[in-house]
């Protein structure tokens, strides 16, 4: 028997007015994991993680928090702690007392407690210091040590990171992350940066429009994308308009390509396939292509090549080739290459509308 | 589907949210029942005769057959035009030159601009007496014409209207995009040019709502032409004369609701304009910065000096002849005028009252206020309650002074109202006033709460502590300034006002205000002008407190302020 779920949405609809900006929404939260709401902006991520704080509650459905009820109570009897992405803290107070604005302490308890989690956050010491006098990513520590200051259940992140240069963002990452595998606390964030998710999160909500697309590993959301949005929203992708000619084959332009389609012969369909999977040392035999390399954009340890193919008439594909090949073989802009697309590699969706 | 039944058994806490809804449903209530309720006791009382029988609306039709009357309406609308034409112009001019130009001490004249604020509408009246009147100083200058009528009113109501129109003409001119005038003198735009294609379209809606507050404000006041007007009746001293002088209510509420008319309008289209006035300028503009122009400046300078310096003249005039033994004849200083005993049988006890009646209102007003707008704009109350409430806050705002007075006679007055008791007392004075002043006040509070975070209330409820503890560790805190601009935006008001309370006052809660009328009814002008230039001396004492308050404040929070 499987452990009961830390959290529980079940059939959470939010209307605003007459837009719908969630639609029977259910989901399960493992106790201690690391799970991201991911999708592009709009969706509906802060929505949903809204009416998990009960800051506006749902319009229908229900939510169990550690076997509870918590549908219609307010955010005040539910038990999580949240960091926004303004952070909000308190500008009139200091950092002291930001952090322990949730404590119901005896002094000298207070402070120890505060002074602990200062450390905890990479700040010892800074408790006289106000909001305004530090930085962006120590107000964001700052927040999200009063968030975690009365020990909850749950923690709650809405884009905590988005407002941060890169450099500080990178560091955060990865001291959200030891944080959270040091304290096992059930964890939700919200990003719309697919990076950020792959990199931090155990589990990844994709979210499209109001509804769950996937929910699965970063690994499982990379390379198993569900549907074509998953496809296109996460990483870099091929995506070739085609249709199915028969059962296992579908037709791009003036190609034939042997894939996994289970799709009726004759319906629209997108062929994907990631960049770096473009297979050029080697190809096999199967779906070969010749290839003329158009472009070649340097990205650091790896090339992005826009190669032309000539059955597939104006529609490119892209590559992406290591250094060390590029070196190996020499390639630059004008040359022919031998590629193959692997069979098990190609994913096909039902093309948009169809 | 969700079920109250819980498992773990823990309580529902819906007391917090159910006090904050129970502060929504006070606020509306008691908005409605002191504005809404009353309007709509004057329109029932047009309705009725002197004699308490319904005479449908044989009233109006009784005004538009009164020549006096109809006579009176054109005196307003031209009196309110002109003043319109000659104040409009010059508050522009004004506030370009504060927000447009290099010259030096535009802070200085920007606070002279707010000299007439400080007094009420009838100190002005009181100067152009001492000046242009039958004794005056300058009387040579009307060249025979009087200043009793329309030129006086005029030239009072230019005082008194000015710092309004500068205030919504400054605003409206430093709300200006750098980067339109970069353009367009890089497209080879003249000066003049660009004064038409970007100054004046930009600060058109300013213009729109200036002229519209000046002409309301005019038409609807009532200390001007009481005290210079002589034989020129005006609609505001008309309603004064039905009421007070013949007991005439019907005619009186007649009136009230033809005043009511430009007022409802200046505050529709005030409202239209502020809506597209914010829609001008995006969050990405660059804020102008006006650069040195010696002609521009000097000549900007010399208009200002020159304004400023009448304002200055208009208020030491009285405050000068308020200190003359015997206008004009002796003029040996003295303090005589202001043993207030000697013309008015209240004496000085008007002052305390006014006193307390500023104290009270800025009080109680900045109160409700604060926390009403609290409520409506942050407070996770029912978001529809809220809606109705913010609506009911903007209402005062198209009541002038005089018809909400007029209003309150009729509504508090009324034989059945179990509210009667507050008639006669301080307490109709103030809440008189409060309501008066209520919306301004209500969107200073807004603009404030709406700079703070929009999550200190979610922060504060997901910390499980409650909300009314942030609203006050954080949100005062955070607001102090905004809530000393309203209190003395208050207390200045309460002080200087006339209009609602003319109607309102008893015998022992006569205010200043009424003082220096009747003193000037009585025809002891130096005491009416003593009592106004107290109630100027209070009034800039208080503003100065208030600097000095916002300066210590500003010192004491620097360390969080710091950005
Ligand atoms: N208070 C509101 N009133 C109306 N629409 C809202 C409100 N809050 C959010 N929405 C709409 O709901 C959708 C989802 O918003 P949100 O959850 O904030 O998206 P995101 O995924 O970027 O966090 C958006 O289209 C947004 O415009
Ligand atoms: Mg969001």
């Amino acid at each position: 028997m499987s452990p009961l779920p830390y959290l529980r949405l079940t059939g959470i609809t939010k209307t605003y007015g007459g837009f719908t900006a969630l639609k029977s929404v259910s989901l399960d939260v493992r106790r201690g994991e690391f799970l991201c709401f991911l999708g592009p902006s709009g969706c509906g991520k802060t929505t949903l993680l809204r009416v998990i704080a009960g800051l506006d509650p749902q319009t229908e459905g229900r939510v169990e928090l550690d076997g509870r009820d918590v549908s219609r109570l307010p955010p005040s009897a539910r038990d999580y702690g949240i960091v926004f992405q303004s952070y909000a803290l308190f500008p009139n107070l200091s950092v002291h007392g930001n952090v322990a604005y949730g404590l119901k302490l005896k002094r000298d308890a207070e402070r120890a407690r505060v002074e602990e989690l200062l450390a905890m956050v990479g700040l010892p010491g800074s408790g006289a210091k106000f909001p305004g006098q530090l930085s962006g990513g120590q107000q964001q520590r700052v927040a999200l040590a009063r968030a975690l200051a009365p020990a909850p259940g749950l923690l709650l992140l809405d884009e905590p990171l988005s407002a941060l240069d890169a450099r500080v963002r990178l560091h955060l990452r990865r001291q959200i992350r030891d944080l959270h595998q040091r304290l096992g606390i059930t964890t939700i964030m919200v990003t719309h940066d697919q990076e950020e998710a792959l990199t931090m999160a155990d589990r990844i909500v994709v979210m499209n429009n109001g509804v769950i697309d996937q929910v699965g590993t970063p690994d499982d959301i990379y390379r198993r994308p569900a549907s074509r949005f998953v496809a296109d929203f996460v990483g870099a992708m091929n995506m070739l308009p085609g249709v199915v000619a028969e059962t296992g084959r579908v037709r791009l332009g003036g190609l034939d390509l042997e894939c996994e389609a289970d799709a009726v012969p004759g319906a629209a369909v997108t062929v994907c396939l990631r960049p770096e999977d473009v297979q050029v040392r080697a190809p096999a035999w199967v779906n070969r292509l010749d290839a003329v390399i158009e472009t070649m954009e340097f990205l650091g340890p790896f090339h992005r090549a826009r190669l032309a193919v000539e059955p597939l008439g104006e529609q490119r594909l892209t590559a992406d080739l290591s250094a060390n090949l590029v070196r190996d073989l020499d390639l630059g802009a004008g040359r022919r290459l031998p590629v193959s697309l692997p069979r098990e590699r190609l994913r096909v969706f039902e093309a948009a509308g169809a | 589907m969700t079920t109250a039944a819980l498992p773990g058994g823990r309580p529902v806490r819906w007391g917090e949210a159910g006090m904050l809804a129970a502060g929504l449903v006070s606020l509306t209530l008691l908005l409605v029942v002191f504005v809404v309720l009353p309007l709509g006791a004057i329109l029932v009382r047009s309705l009725y005769d002197r004699n308490d029988a319904f005479v449908g609306l044989a009233n109006f039709a009784a005004f538009l057959q009164t020549p006096a009357l109809t006579v009176s309406v054109w005196n307003s609308v031209a009196v309110s035009a002109l003043t319109t034409t000659i104040v409009v112009p010059l508050a522009f001019a004004y506030a370009f030159a504060i927000t447009r130009t290099a010259m030096p001490g535009k802070g200085l004249f920007k606070a002279l601009a707010q000299i007439p604020i400080l007094a009420p509408s009838l100190l002005p009246a009181i100067a152009l007496v001492y000046l242009f009147g039958n004794k005056g100083v300058l009387r040579d200058l009307m060249m025979g014409h009087s200043i009793y009528g329309p030129i006086g009113i005029v030239i009072g109501e230019v005082f008194y209207t000015f710092p309004h129109a500068v205030m919504i003409l400054t605003v409206a001119l430093s709300t200006a995009d750098a980067r339109l005038y970069e353009a367009a003198e890089a497209l080879g735009a003249g000066r003049l040019r660009r004064f038409l294609t970007i100054t004046l379209p930009g600060a058109r809606y300013g213009l729109i709502s200036a002229v519209f507050v000046v002409f309301t404000l005019v038409i609807t006041d009532f200390g001007v032409p009481k005290v210079i007007g002589g034989s020129f009746n005006v609609l505001a001293t008309d309603v004064y004369k039905q009421v007070v002088g013949q007991q005439n209510f019907g005619m009186g509420a007649v009136v009230g609701m033809v005043l009511l008319v430009p007022a409802v309008l200046a505050f529709v289209a005030d409202w239209i304009g502020q809506k597209r006035q914010m829609a001008l300028l995006s969050a990405r503009s660059v804020p102008y910065a006006p650069r040195r122009r010696p002609a521009g400046d000097g000549l900007a300078l010399l208009f200002c000096a020159l304004v400023a310096g009448l304002l200055l003249g208009i208020l030491g005039m009285a405050g000068f002849a308020s200190l003359a033994t015997f206008w004009p004849y002796d003029l040996t200083p003295t303090l005589a005028n202001y043993d207030f005993a000697q013309f008015d049988s209240a004496g000085w006890s008007s002052y305390w009252n006014s006193l307390r009646l500023s104290v009270w209102t800025a009080v109680v007003g900045t109160a409700v206020v604060f926390v009403g707008a609290w409520l409506i704009e942050r407070s996770p109350a029912a978001r529809p309650l809220a809606a109705v409430a913010r609506m009911a806050a903007i209402v005062p705002l198209a009541v002038p002074g005089m018809v909400l007075g007029l209003a309150y006679i009729f509504f508090f007055n009324a034989p059945w109202n179990p509210l009667g008791w507050l008639y006669h007392g301080m307490a109709i004075l103030v809440l008189s006033t409060v309501v008066h002043f209520y919306t301004v006040s209500h969107l200073t509070a807004v603009t404030a709460l709406k700079q703070l975070d929009r999550e200190f209330e979610a922060v504060s409820a997901s910390l499980k502590v409650p909300v009314w503890t942030t609203f006050l560790r954080v949100t005062v805190p955070l607001c102090l300034p905004a809530i000393l601009d309203i209190a003395i935006y208050f207390f200045v008001n309460a002080m200087t006002t006339v209009s609602a309370v003319v109607f309102l006052y008893a015998p022992a809660t006569k205010p200043a205000s009424v003082a220096v009328l009747n003193m000037d009814d009585a025809g002891e002008v130096a005491g009416a002008a003593a009592m106004a230039m107290m109630i100027v001396y209070t009034s800039a004492g208080v503003r100065a407190l208030h600097a000095v308050l916002s300066w210590v404040l500003q010192r004491r929070t620097q360390a969080w302020r710091a950005r």
